[in-house]
């Protein structure tokens, strides 16, 4: 199969991969770089339990085609805390609210979270739903969610 | 007795914090080495013979290392009725029916295999309405049964049926009587991470099988007995959970695609995986199953029911799996949700050539509960009595023995009730109709324990290293509910440590004791009970070592500062005060005199214990460690449906306010209340994040979700068509919680996973029929249905 090499920042590290041109993000990321946070749920761009961040965008990865992320800067939810292991606000307010339960859904809910509050750091209940919905959850009923993403949007200021 | 310093503190899900990070393990992320990639040919008929299977451009196929079909495995039946092979090779009853199956060295080349094998089929007659099937004459899904013998009927031979009481002069004492017939659909479980598993053999051909399944040690039994059959008696199988994507029924049963994954794994001596797409998911994974009831109550001019009479028709699907048993936790709401003294169940399971059914958060209970709180509303308008008034004066009372033999000891439905009506404003809005309405329905459900097995036991193991660690083995499963952080909670207070000296591990039958299944919302209660067991034994372990080592610590630290300082003066100590375990105690890591718990002397770390009574230098060391298993004193079902299943039930009241657009047939809830008896909330946060989470799937459940099944075929296998609940479908919901304590709980715990789902579709149905005076009986509840209902009102 026809193979790309495509070379763009991986969570602050310059990186290249040479994988076959069909491959997505979202399977470049699993399967050549073996950072797996990134969950496929639908595979079809329906559930976000795939998402990352593209250029400060949140996006579906497993839409994403590879060859164009070439020169980008892609964040995942492995690049979100410090690199001493401390968690991101994020991170820590969906596990101090009960966010997260069987966790599937939590990496893309993160990601999409964090595009938000990177954008716009004092979101009311709406704009954090908004934010989300593209991220589908079976365990939470998103009330625990929404409210992490207040707590931390609140703990960063 | 002095506070928890855990249980029933809202700690935070710290434990779990690779799920936040991107580090849990699921089984997607999964890989050993050499591992193959497994995929499945579904059916392409609901009912068909086949007559040619040609595999061999598949085999051609480079990066291929297996493709089997019935011929090429052992012809054994599996399920819960034997009514199915692993691979269909004869006929094929349902779209989902598994035909052929390849193992490739990636997911592409083996799904590229798949579409490569042409299978010939001559069209059989189908059935899909169990009605229809039921006729005289409709087409036999199964022509015999699993022992051959022909069978005459789509019918299935589990007579579910449950009687008390005189039917007859019931009927004729009720001065109101209403009747109703109501239907339920299938719903996904919608779990976020799909289905799949390793099986890998080693070279003597024992399992070691990387599986979602929350019934690991049933996993284990229903594998073995199908080892018997292929030739592989006597091996040993291992089950091992990686971090479960939800559950919520679906790893109940042992599914076909794990005894493919074995059959291929098998065949080409590698591990072999095989993991869903979404489509499979709504395709080919058992969903929650369809129902039909007719339910008829009455009650007496007081308004205090006198009979209720149900029958039900379930659609079995074409096998039978966990839904054909659904029917016996119907019997629990039917027989024991309020008081009735006279109760007729009975429910009928058909076959037809739709997809077969398995377990959801519930089990058969919202079906059942959807049946029952519909009619309650229905005879309260019947006595003209006020809906909420007529669920209190027919509410369960502590120390009430149902008519199934249960035994009801802790009750908090007299508060839930009482809440949900405060809350709502129930006596202001009801009744008010003009498009807004406001709706409640109840609960019962177990909740310590539920013994469908001949065990209902739950065993666990705790360990303790020398710096004060604790290692939990536990037997049963994480699927997300917060039992990490629970157990770990309960562990360090009844071991007095602190829930970061906890390290859980869960999901591993080669370490595990034994369990019945994290199932039934059972965990917290077994799982609790067990620990508190188990960590009872191993503190007394160390405190027998305290009273040993902490005076010849001390004595020893004397000795040493006199030598330092010849002046130093031995404190005159009361070495009475630790002569005793009993004298002692635990707490936050720290051991000490319960008559002088901060004692100068004799407060000592735990890990000083621990360290010492392990490191002696002779032969005398020793470790901590304990175990306990748990298996309350409940019944079995005897053959009249009858017997205390659990140790105790939950109960709650869901009260909904609904505002229905009677243009476009759009329900808006405008407020939920959920009030829940919990026994004790261990952890708030996380207990609200089971209510909340129940409670959006049963709004799903009420609202939106249908598995379209037209013909057999499943229409709307996305998460798109099959319209989930998104972040956006903004449902205010408000949870009480009602803490009576359980005298039998840990700490006073009941069970709480499925609750909260099992009430609110009927509480909404409710709520839609006081906004707009119709009511919709047939789940769920869309706008299509209300604009035709009004249509037909007026
Ligand atoms: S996996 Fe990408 S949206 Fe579902
Ligand atoms: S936490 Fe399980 S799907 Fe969101």
């Amino acid at each position: 199969m026809k193979k790309v090499s495509v070379s763009f920042t991986l969570n602050g590290d310059p990186v290249t991969a040479d994988v076959p041109v069909t491959w997505t993000l979202l399977k470049t990321l699993r399967d050549y770089f073996e950072l797996t946070g990134a969950k496929e749920g639908c595979g079809v761009g329906e559930c976000g339990a795939c998402t990352v961040i593209v250029d400060g965008q949140a996006v579906n990865s497993c839409l994403y085609p590879i060859p164009e992320v070439e020169g980008r800067s892609v964040t995942t939810i492995e690049g979100i805390a410090e690199k001493d292991g401390s968690l991101h606000p994020i991170q820590t307010a969906f596990l101090e609210n009960n966010g997260v339960q069987c966790g599937f859904c939590t990496s893309g809910m993160i990601m999409s979270a964090k595009a938000l509050l990177d954008q716009n750091p004092d979101p009311n209940e709406e704009d954090i739903r908004k934010g989300i919905a593209g991220n589908f959850c079976r365990c939470t009923g998103y009330v625990q969610i929404v409210e992490s993403i207040e707590m931390a949007a609140k703990a960063d200021k | 007795m002095p506070d928890h310093l855990f249980v029933g503190k809202s700690i935070p899900r710290t434990i779990e914090a690779d799920k936040v990070t991107g580090k849990a393990v699921y089984i997607n992320d999964l890989k050993r080495p050499g591992m193959l990639y497994g995929k499945i040919l579904y059916s392409s008929h609901a009912h068909a013979r086949i007559k040619s299977i040609d595999t061999s451009m598949a085999k051609q196929l480079q990066g291929v290392r297996a493709v089997l079909t019935g011929q090429d495995i052992p012809d054994v039946r599996v399920g819960f009725l034997k009514d199915q092979t692993v691979l269909k090779k004869d006929v094929v009853r349902q779209f989902r029916d598994e035909v052929a199956a390849v193992a490739a060295i990636s997911p592409e080349i083996a799904e590229e295999a798949v579409s490569l094998i042409k299978v010939e089929y001559e069209k059989l007659p189908a059935v899909f309405d169990p009605f229809e099937a039921m006729k005289e004459g409709a087409p036999l899904v199964h022509e015999t049964d699993a022992r051959g013998r022909p069978l005459k009927s789509n019918i299935l031979p589990l007579p579910w049926k449950f009687a008390v009481g005189d039917m007859e002069q019931a009927r004729k004492d009720a001065a109101y009587i209403a009747k109703d017939t109501v239907s339920t659909t299938w719903v996904n479980q919608c779990c976020m991470g799909t289905s799949g598993c390793i099986a890998e053999f080693d070279q003597n051909n024992n399992l070691t099988l990387y599986d979602q399944t929350n019934v690991i040690f049933g996993h284990i039994g229903r594998i073995s007995e199908y080892f018997e059959r292929i030739g592989l008696a006597g091996k040993k199988i291992r089950v091992v959970n990686p971090v479960v994507g939800g559950s919520f029924g679906t790893k109940l049963d042992t599914d076909i695609y794990e005894f493919i994954a074995i059959q291929l794994a098998l065949n080409t001596r590698k591990p072999v995986k095989i993991l869903f797409d979404r489509e499979e998911e709504f395709c080919a994974l058992p969903p929650r199953q369809p129902a039909v009831f007719t339910i008829e109550q009455g009650c007496d001019k007081e308004g205090r029911l006198i009979f209720r009479h149900c029958e039900a028709i379930l659609d079995n699907g074409a096998y039978t799996s966990w839904g054909a048993t659904t029917p016996s936790v119907m019997i629990m709401p039917m027989s024991s949700l309020y008081r009735v003294p006279n109760v007729y169940f009975k429910a009928t399971c058909v076959y037809t050539n739709n997809i077969y059914a398995q377990a959801m958060r519930g089990y058969g209970n919202p079906q059942a509960t959807f049946a029952v709180e519909t009619s309650m509303d229905s005879l309260a308008e019947a006595a003209g009595i006020d809906p909420a008034e007529f669920r209190f004066i027919n509410r369960n009372r502590p120390g009430d023995e149902t008519p199934m033999n249960l035994k009801i000891t802790s009750c908090g439905l007299e508060e839930c009730i009482t809440a949900v009506r405060d809350r709502l404003q129930w006596d202001q809005k009801r009744g008010k109709q003009r498009g807004r309405g406001v709706g409640m329905a109840s609960l019962i459900h177990v909740a310590g324990g539920a013994r469908v097995t001949k065990s209902d036991g739950h065993g666990i193991r705790v360990k303790l290293d020398e710096f004060g660690h604790v290692d939990v083995i536990e037997s049963g499963t994480d699927q997300g509910q917060g039992s990490p952080t629970v157990i770990s909670q309960i562990v360090s207070e009844a071991l007095g440590v602190r829930p970061e000296d906890i390290f859980l591990t869960f999901g591993d039958t080669a370490l595990a004791l034994w369990d019945a299944g994290t199932h039934a919302s059972r965990h917290t209660f077994m799982a609790g009970n067990a620990a508190v067991i188990a960590c009872a034994k191993a503190k007394r372990q160390i405190l027998d070592m305290a009273v040993e080592l902490i005076p010849r610590l001390v004595k020893g630290e004397f000795k040493r500062m006199k030598r330092k300082d010849p002046e130093f003066v031995e404190p005159d100590l009361d070495y009475g005060l630790i002569a005793n375990p009993e004298d002692m105690d635990i707490r936050d890591r720290m051991i000490f005199p319960k008559k002088d718990p901060d004692h100068p002397y004799f407060k000592v770390p735990i890990s000083e214990i621990l360290r010492n009574g392990l490191h002696v230098g002779i032969g005398e060391s020793r470790v901590v460690a304990a175990e306990a298993f748990y298996d309350p004193p409940t019944e079995m079902l005897n053959r009249d449906m009858k017997g205390n299943l659990s140790m105790t039930y939950a109960f709650g009241t869901t009260g909904v306010e609904v505002e229905v657009d009677e243009e476009t047939g759009e329900v808006q809830i405008l407020k939920l209340v959920a009030a829940h008896d919990v026994g004790k909330a261990m952890n708030p946060t996380l207990l609200l994040g089971q209510i909340y989470g129940a409670g959006y799937t049963g709004v799903g459940y009420g609202l939106t979700e249908e598995i379209k099944v037209r013909n057999g075929r499943v229409m709307n296998p996305s998460f798109r068509d099959y319209q989930m609940l998104t972040a956006m479908d903004v449902v205010p919901i408000e949870a009480v919680i009602v803490e009576p304590g359980d005298k039998d709980g840990p700490y006073g715990a009941k069970g709480v996973g499925e609750p909260g789902l099992v009430p609110t579709a009927p509480a909404i149905a409710n709520a839609v029929y006081d906004a707009i005076g119709v009511r919709i009986r047939d789940l769920p509840i869309t706008p299509e249905k209300i604009l035709t209902a009004l249509k037909e009102r007026k």
